[in-house]
């Protein structure tokens, strides 16, 4: 009975070895027989407010270059630093704010001087379709504003520029007990729509699709520093070509064209 | 963000509340189930366990749905008793109480239905009421179970992210539990920080789930003691 036990045991186990290695093999056996047409892919990690406009991009982009596969990972831009840093398999690095392209230049872990200032916004004031009371940013001291949503300011760059304007406007300590602060600017946007928030700092670009909210105000540029959103071509990239050509890509008039048509502003 | 000890108080303060709620609930609840069949009663079942299966980010958009400002309940409790759950303390609360739940309610259910009914019918016809019943023989035989069943809701509990995150929010100093301070620290890069509370939290939860472990196995050996006096 012992002996059977075993026995079915070291079945099992050599069918998952023999599956586990059926997986690896099957790619390494199409890979050296489709030579020439294998698809090259590049991964893509970019900050959650590019989506629309970086998936809209990518359909003209693999038209022209039909060889070539997207995959994109849109996430905070504290969150994709880190997945770079502990080695994910990123080739392309687009972030929404300076401090974690400088961060991964510090650990050389971008290709140098391929980091490109590639887009710019603007930081807008955003309430509920229905809220009459609040006009301007002074007003968020209102009593009838009793939540604000922005960005977790250490992680996510657009609550870092929200955190700026507001210290700099000498508002930041009055309004403090009102901040809830979300992992990023898509949760930021959805509190407002949902009402749970009466009001909220997001980049102009990230309303553009949304129906739920108003915008009430843009920031003044010089309350911040710059909104840039730096790229850069992550160094362990295994197809630095692709990578590279897609940014290139990403800096011509036409695509430019379409960032500004989802509320990004060119920089000069 | 400065490093605060708060986020242990206010995990430990929604961990005990969570699982004093989820005990008071699930204790009645499982015995009734466990008793009882009626119409729809798979159904019911199947709904009471969903939190299990779902992603904790799925129940916090649920909650956040159903007790926000324009929601059904968040509108019920702001107009009648003033109550708002979303951002607030209260609102990690419910989304501990949702997921751990079930967690309880499947251990307590099972120690009931695994009690001995000659003992409780033995109990009958001695005169003792269904309540008393449950109370004196069910329970204090299913304790095993529930003992089991609290552990794992306080460390659910204590563990709780995802649908804390969406419906309590991250306000520090008022809804950072430990996991979202550890999670928002680490995305600062503060890991230090975050080791602390990593550390602390490990330590804390393995004393509490031992001792409750040490507690349950002592009435145990008294169970058993009780039955070989016959």
């Amino acid at each position: 009975m012992k002996k059977r036990l075993w026995f079915s045991w070291l079945v099992l186990l050599s069918l998952l070895l023999i599956l586990s290695g059926c997986g690896t093999g099957n790619t390494t056996g199409s890979s050296k027989s489709n030579a020439q047409v294998q698809p090259q892919e590049i991964i893509v990690s970019a900050a959650a407010s590019l989506q629309d406009s970086l998936t809209e991009l990518e359909q003209t982009y693999r038209q022209r270059n039909p060889g070539v596969k997207l995959t994109f990972n849109f996430d905070a831009s504290g969150t994709l630093q880190k997945q770079i840093e502990q080695g994910a398999p990123v080739d392309l690095f687009i972030s929404a704010g300076k401090s974690q392209v400088d961060a991964l230049n510090q650990k050389n872990l971008l290709v140098k001087d391929s980091e490109i200032n590639l887009l710019g916004n603007d930081l807008v004031l955003v309430v509920g379709k229905d809220n009459t009371d609040v006009k301007t940013i002074q007003d968020l001291t209102q009593a009838s504003v009793q939540k604000i949503s922005i960005g977790t300011p250490e992680s996510v760059p657009a609550g870092k520029y929200a955190q700026e304007s507001l210290i700099k406007l000498q508002l930041w300590d009055t309004l403090q007990p009102k901040f809830v602060f979300a992992k990023d600017v898509t949760q930021v946007l959805n509190y407002v729509e949902m009402g749970n928030a009466e009001a909220g700092l997001v980049y102009k670009s990230d309303v553009q699709g949304s129906t739920k909210v108003t915008v009430v105000a843009t920031v003044p540029a010089d309350s911040h520093q710059a909104i840039v959103y730096p790229a850069g071509v992550v160094a362990a990239t295994k197809n630095k070509q692709v990578a590279e050509d897609f940014l290139k890509y990403l800096q011509s008039p036409e695509a430019q064209q379409v960032f500004v048509k989802h509320g990004f502003s060119i920089l000069e | 963000m400065e490093f605060s000890f708060i986020p242990i108080l206010l995990s430990l303060k929604v961990a005990i509340a969570s699982v004093l709620i989820v005990s008071c609930l699930s204790i009645p609840i499982a015995g009734h189930m466990a008793k009882r069949e009626f119409l729809g009663k798979d159904v019911v079942e199947s709904i009471i366990t969903l939190p299990l299966v779902l992603p904790p980010s799925v129940i916090g958009f649920m909650l956040l749905y159903v007790f926000g400002k324009n929601g059904p309940l968040g509108k019920l409790l702001e107009s009648m008793f003033h109550i708002r759950v979303v951002f607030t303390l209260w609102g990690a609360v419910l989304a501990a109480v949702v997921v751990a739940f079930p967690l309880m309610y499947q251990s307590v259910k099972a120690a009931i239905e695994s009690v001995d009914p000659n003992l409780e019918k033995a109990a009958r016809t001695l005169g003792a009421g269904e309540f008393k019943v449950f109370l004196t023989i069910t329970l204090p035989l299913a304790w095993n179970g529930v003992i089991a069943g609290f552990v794992l809701a306080f460390a659910r509990s204590l563990g709780e992210f995802g649908a804390t995150l969406m419906i309590a929010g991250n306000i520090p100093g008022k809804t950072q539990t430990m996991p979202l301070a550890i999670y928002f620290y680490s995305e600062a890069g503060m890991t230090w920080e975050a080791t602390i509370l990593v550390s602390i939290m490990t330590v804390f939860s393995f004393l509490v789930i031992y001792g409750l472990n040490r507690w349950g196995k002592g009435s145990k050996r008294r169970a058993k003691r009780g039955s070989l006096d016959d």
